[in-house]
């Protein structure tokens, strides 16, 4: 296989998607999304765990296409320990990388800098973005005290929809 | 559901691509089956230089242009383009002329009672939506709407729609693991509140080919209205109204070798008289006062404003190459290519392929799951390979929740498909497995 392929279908991006990190349900979430993407069938349910304002646990139950999957497990694995706010950035950081931007150098992205593939192939930028854009509407329901509502990105714009968190809360 | 059928050999044998009942024996060879019918017609399925050959098996979304249709499209622009049904020119008569001459083209295809029965709407949703809105008046709450499990979004979500106003009840008649409807659910679905029974001719999914005159037949004792969506019917077999008995009928031209933006409802004309126009405005009118309207004759009050006179023009050409083939050899040349894909398909292994096994109870698509590779992982790949397909839910997510499956991966097949995009497919198969499996 050579050309565009390769960029897409990394090992790393094949490794999670057969093995995906935090792919298992939590015994007592403290809240719960979903999202889906329903002209393809890709569907996640985000699960998390808080310990005051950092995420303690993560559970990303995708059943869907190798690219979401995939960046779901690469959600999981960076979100974890981190403060909700560090998860909000790091969202918003790959959101603005799935609409055209360069991966930031000072953010470590850790395994998800190799997604940028996903820039080739425009009508799959939705499912690298659908646990991304849960977890913004999970963050976002949760600073409103309000439970989250199901995602779902039929008739998005690729980019998804305006989430408006507030990035002076994050630290 | 999963199945194994046929076998290459008995696909390339002439006596096997004809034993369906009722099928005229022509001789197809199994050099037509190989190279297609009219391949090289269609400009877009031509190799060129720069640009990598394509294999394009999602016909049953839209179809391919015959380069007829588009010199037709050309030269109504070209020479005949002003508006119908107004103007006194001699252009415009023209044009007028082109339009009405598409309707007439229409009628005879489908074998409609009368012409005024043919109705021009933007395509099959649109006449759906047509007959779905304009029979509102004639329901009441209680009355019953029956579909079957394997209606395509556009004609379960006008429905729905209707029933929501009216206070209707939609039901259902179900499929059985086979794919098919399963008919002995119907006597107990029918009854004296059943009003409309609308479905599908042929899956867009399953590809299964409903036996539609029985349904039609047990629908009318009951005195139900009986509605055909023949999207993926028209151009792959032939079609009579009269003879399906069902009260209106509707498909679209651009799955059937014609331009975008062009359907029809084909009924009896007293049968459109019954139905409210959707949209008013101009031509749909006979009389206009500041207060009230009067509504034009059948079928010109369901055309509000200017249609597709273009497409309308075009139209025919597609149906002049439909009768030069001859709508039974494309129905064999699918069937030889469906029996040669489920076969390939088959041989492979891990592919769980949805609808009947047999080719001949099939129209020309196949809808299927792989073990190990999500449809939207294969439809990239095989993408990349020159090879479009559909990859999704195919506007049917009840059916696919029924099949327990997000979503398939869709090859549809028409008059030009050969044997090397089947090929195609196959390899395009096995190189995303090997991605998979790295």
């Amino acid at each position: 296989m050579t050309g565009p392929l390769d960029t897409l279908y990394r090992e790393v991006v094949l490794e999670h998607h057969r093995h995906p990190r935090g792919n298992r349900p939590l015994a007592d979430p403290h809240i719960e999304a979903s999202g889906q993407n329903p002209s393809c069938g890709d569907d996640v349910v985000l699960q998390m765990r808080f310990e005051g304002d950092r995420i303690a646990a993560v559970g990303v139950l995708t059943h869907g296409c190798a690219i979401s999957t995939s960046s779901g497990s690469m959600m999981a694995e960076l979100i974890e320990g981190r403060t909700v706010g560090e998860a909000a950035a790091l969202a918003e950081r790959f959101r603005e990388v799935m609409q055209g931007k360069t991966f930031p150098a000072e953010v470590d992205l850790g395994d998800l800098s190799v997604l940028e593939g996903v820039k080739q192939f425009p009508v799959r930028i939705k499912c690298a973005l659908l646990p991304w854009l849960t977890l913004l509407d999970a963050i976002l329901a949760r600073r409103q005290g309000r439970p989250p509502q199901p995602l779902d990105t039929e008739g998005l714009p690729a980019g998804g929809p305006p989430m408006q968190v507030d990035l002076k809360e994050r630290s | 559901m999963s199945h194994r059928v046929g076998n290459e050999q008995s696909l390339a044998s002439p006596a096997a691509a004809a034993t369906s009942a009722g099928v005229r024996t022509a001789v197809l060879s199994p050099a037509t089956v190989r190279d297609g019918l009219a391949r090289e017609r269609f400009p877009l399925l031509q190799p060129a230089a720069g640009r990598p050959p394509r294999h394009y098996l999602d016909t049953a979304a839209t179809s391919q242009k015959p380069a007829s249709v588009l010199a037709a499209l050309d030269d109504f622009y070209r020479y005949r383009n002003a508006n119908v049904h107004r103007s006194l020119d001699s252009l415009a008569a023209s044009a007028t002329a082109a339009y009405e001459e598409c309707r007439r083209r229409v009628a005879a295809w489908v074998n409609a009672p009368a012409v005024a029965g043919v109705v021009i709407t933007r395509g099959a949703t649109s006449a759906l939506n047509l007959v779905a809105r304009g029979l509102e008046h004639l329901l009441a709450p209680g009355d019953e709407i029956l579909l079957t499990e394997m209606e395509h979004h556009a004609n379960l979500v006008p429905w729905q729609m209707l029933a929501r106003r009216r206070g209707l009840s939609l039901r259902f008649l179900t499929i059985t693991d086979a794919g098919e409807l399963d008919l002995a659910q119907l006597p107990h679905l029918l009854g004296a509140r059943t009003r409309v029974v609308s479905l599908v001719h042929t899956s867009n999914v399953l590809g299964t080919i409903n036996p539609v005159a029985e349904i039609v037949a047990a629908a009318r004792r009951f005195g139900a209205m009986t509605v055909i969506d023949a999207a993926q019917a028209a151009g792959h077999q032939a079609l009579d109204l009269q003879a399906l008995g069902a009260d209106a009928l509707v498909f679209s031209a651009h799955k059937t070798y014609g331009p975008l933006g062009l359907g029809f409802l084909v009924a009896r004309p007293d049968w459109l008289a019954q139905l409210e126009p959707l949209e008013g405005g101009g031509e749909m009118i006979a009389w206009v006062d500041w207060q009230q309207a009067t509504w034009a004759e059948v079928p010109h009050r369901f055309e509000a404003g200017t249609p597709n006179i273009a497409a309308a023009a075009a139209f025919p050409a597609a149906l002049d190459l439909l009768a030069e083939i001859g709508q039974d050899t494309i129905r064999r040349h699918e069937q030889a290519i469906t029996a040669l894909a489920l076969d390939r398909l088959q041989a492979l292994g891990g592919i769980t392929v949805y609808g009947p096994p047999a080719a001949d109870r099939r129209g020309g698509l196949v809808a299927f799951a792989d073990a190990v590779v999500h449809p939207h992982d294969l439809s990239t790949i095989l993408d990349q390979a020159g090879v479009s397909v559909r990859a999704g839910h195919h506007c049917a997510q009840p059916l696919h929740r029924r099949l327990g499956v997000p979503a398939t991966t869709r090859a549809s097949f028409g008059l030009y498909t050969n044997t090397d995009d089947i090929d195609a497919l196959i390899a395009g198969i096995r190189e995303a497995r090997k991605v998979f499996d790295r």
